[in-house]
């Protein structure tokens, strides 16, 4: 994927699909300070702000749709909370300035709200901070700005909140792309449901200059600058592909995957943050055949024991009784976590990770372990491996799943025991998988081609070189989908090369009959598969 | 703003959150008109810890985190207790009309 010099790519994160072609409208979001009256003025400032904030709400609530309404319908109902007018008015006749009273209420109730552990609700900070800066916009200047949009702009911001989306006219305005929010929260929302293409948490979204052309993919999560002519070559192709993959995604992603000859495939799809799994089906798939567990501990602490099983549960709820693979954290490599994965480790993806790290701290491991059998109680789960090299680390993993059910059953917790398994991703497992007693494999392709081929998967001046088609890794995906023949359990792929519609076939012809992809590409390798002629 | 009595008569109620993502903010906003719509006092918990809080206010009612699955339950004091509860736990348990 080489870029031509003058186009600079900015990455973020999807968070409606679609693309937008057109100038940057960089919005700005900034109140002054004011001079401070008596208590009985600022109190009167206050809630003429209030009633004023609240009349435009009410306006706005009867000017969107059914979905934009009730979102802005919450923040009318917070300024009649008296948990939250109660301690502003205290602030307020204690002699604090209006707009400084309410800023600290408002953002108590912000901070509460962001440190909360479901991703949902720190999302709904950006609501409160929306009304915050209603509120003091009104305090400030009576009256909201009135914004002049370029047809066809992408609207560009480091925040923005549900009202304020709702006030630009997006018959004229064509995407947007936030330098923090996510992909869970309210704004998102609204855009997937208008249709308007938007990107999240696109770093160094500031520093471009209002009136650039600007191209906005929001299924890649990136915002390329450049020259508008470039872009605009650009831009008709990736239409061009979108408009073919639209179409592939209409007939094939409800269906079942089989081959030409009506040989059954199993594909899956790969996950992180449960919270994306809004938006999408589970009749897509037959499945989640990669949980990626590394989103619980981001935050620099580890998950206690109900917050990881709540996530999980959400997970195995969503999928309807169809199974989920959760693989145990999978940190190190290019992974750290805060406080747990070894620092300064001179070969880092030789290093500490994945099993070995769990290994080296049980209590973690243990705490995760008993998430997921807890998880298990609610549909099918398996426990997935990652990193593993030698059975022993399989038997001593084993141990402390069979310690953890012990605990469990003693506790009197509902739980059932997870089917536990390996993630193939070194040569050594491969060599040997018909020697490991585990209940399935999963190709981890991504490492697997990392160790094969001996090129760190972080450098790009090796890309040619770490051929997911090389034979030696060919080989090893064959050798370990018929050991797993022979020992009859299953064996699938989860790495990036079950993605690409172009790896299909010969993974097929390999053996391979359950895929875990990305849930974008689901209905790509479904059509991929449909053409594969069985030999 | 209490009822008469000097001890507070509560009557119960316990619905289920059948949304997947829990208790959120347009059924939260749900719940709390219903509850502005009664005279009675209207409070609601959630799950192992028994806070109870104001169920007309939707930013208590938002930070309850109650999440999918998980038991929610109401009480109200007041003259039209008994229909307020009836009232909430219905809704809850037409998933607020969603």
């Amino acid at each position: 994927m080489s870029e031509s010099s003058a186009l600079r790519v900015l990455q973020g994160l999807p968070a409606s699909g679609g693309l937008a072609f057109g100038r940057c409208h960089m919005l700005n979001s900034d109140s002054s300070p004011r001079e401070l009256g008596l208590p009985d003025d600022e109190m009167d400032i206050f809630e003429a702000a209030r009633s004023e904030s609240e009349s435009e709400l009410q306006r706005l609530i009867e000017q969107s749709d059914e979905l934009g309404g009730e979102i802005l319908e919450f923040q009318a109902m917070l300024l009649e909370d008296d948990s939250i007018l109660g301690p502003v008015r205290s602030r307020i006749s204690k002699g604090e300035p209006a707009d400084a009273a309410w800023s600290a209420v408002l953002d108590g109730e912000i901070s509460e709200y962001e440190e909360m552990e479901s991703e949902y609700l720190a999302a709904r900070a950006v609501d409160l901070k929306d009304l915050r800066e209603r509120v003091l916009r009104s305090m400030a200047e009576p009256g909201s700005v009135q914004r002049e949009i370029d047809c066809g702009a992408v609207i560009v911001a480091d925040v923005l909140g549900p009202s304020a989306f709702l006030e630009i006219d997006w018959t004229r305005a064509g995407g947007l792309a936030l330098g923090r929010d996510s992909a869970t929260g309210h704004v998102a929302i609204l855009a997937r449901s208008r249709g308007v293409p938007m990107i999240v948490g696109v770093n160094g979204i500031c520093d471009i200059a209002h009136g650039r052309a600007v191209l906005l993919d929001g299924d890649a999560g990136t915002l390329t600058v450049g020259s508008s002519r470039q872009l605009s070559k650009r831009h008709e192709q990736l239409a061009d592909r979108l408009e073919k993959n639209r179409a592939a995604t209409a007939s094939f992603s409800f269906s079942p995957a089989k081959t030409k000859a009506g040989r059954r495939i199993t594909v899956s799809i790969n996950v992180g943050d449960p919270a994306a799994l809004v938006s999408i089906d589970p009749k897509i798939c037959d499945g989640i055949g990669l949980v990626r567990t590394e989103f619980l501990f981001a935050r620099g602490e580890l998950p206690s024991e109900d917050v990881q099983t709540r996530q999980y549960r959400r997970i195995v709820n969503w999928a309807q009784g169809r199974p989920v693979t959760i693989r145990t954290l999978d940190a190190g490599g290019d992974k750290p976590v805060p406080g747990l994965t070894v620092d300064g480790e001179s070969n880092p993806f030789l290093g500490t990770r994945g099993l070995r790290l769990s290994l080296l701290n049980p209590d973690s491991f243990k705490t995760q372990l008993r998430a997921i059998a807890r998880a298990a109680a609610l549909g099918p789960v398996k426990a997935m491996l990652p990193m593993v090299t030698a059975t022993s680390e399989f038997m001593l993993a084993r141990e402390h799943l069979d310690d953890a059910l012990a605990d469990l059953e003693q506790d009197g917790a509902r739980y059932a025991r997870p089917e536990l398994g390996i993630m193939v991703e070194t040569p050594a497992a491969a060599l040997t998988a018909g020697e490991w007693p585990t209940d399935f494999y999963s190709i981890g392709s991504n490492d697997l081609v990392q160790y094969v081929t001996a090129c760190a998967r972080d450098n790009p001046d090796l890309s040619n070189l770490s051929d997911p088609m090389h034979p030696a890794v060919l080989e090893l995906i064959g050798r370990t989908i018929q050991a797993a023949n022979r020992r009859g359990v299953e064996a699938s792929l989860c790495g990036e090369m079950a993605s690409m519609p172009s790896m299909v076939p010969v993974l097929l012809s390999l053996g391979l009959e359950a895929f875990s992809v990305d849930p974008s590409n689901v209905a790509q390798v479904k059509m991929a598969i449909a053409e594969f002629e069985d030999a | 703003m209490k009822g008469h009595d000097a001890e507070i008569q509560w009557v119960d109620g316990k619905a289920k959150i059948i949304d997947l993502v829990g208790l959120h903010a347009r059924p939260a906003v749900k719940l709390t008109k219903l509850a502005k719509s009664y005279k009675s006092e209207v409070e609601i918990c959630s799950g192992e810890n028994r806070n109870w809080v104001n169920a007309k206010s939707p930013n208590a009612v938002m930070k309850l985190r109650a999440d999918y699955n998980s038991p929610l339950f109401v009480r109200a004091s007041g003259s039209d207790a008994a229909q307020a509860v009836k009232a909430i736990i219905d809704l809850v348990d037409r998933n607020f009309n969603e």
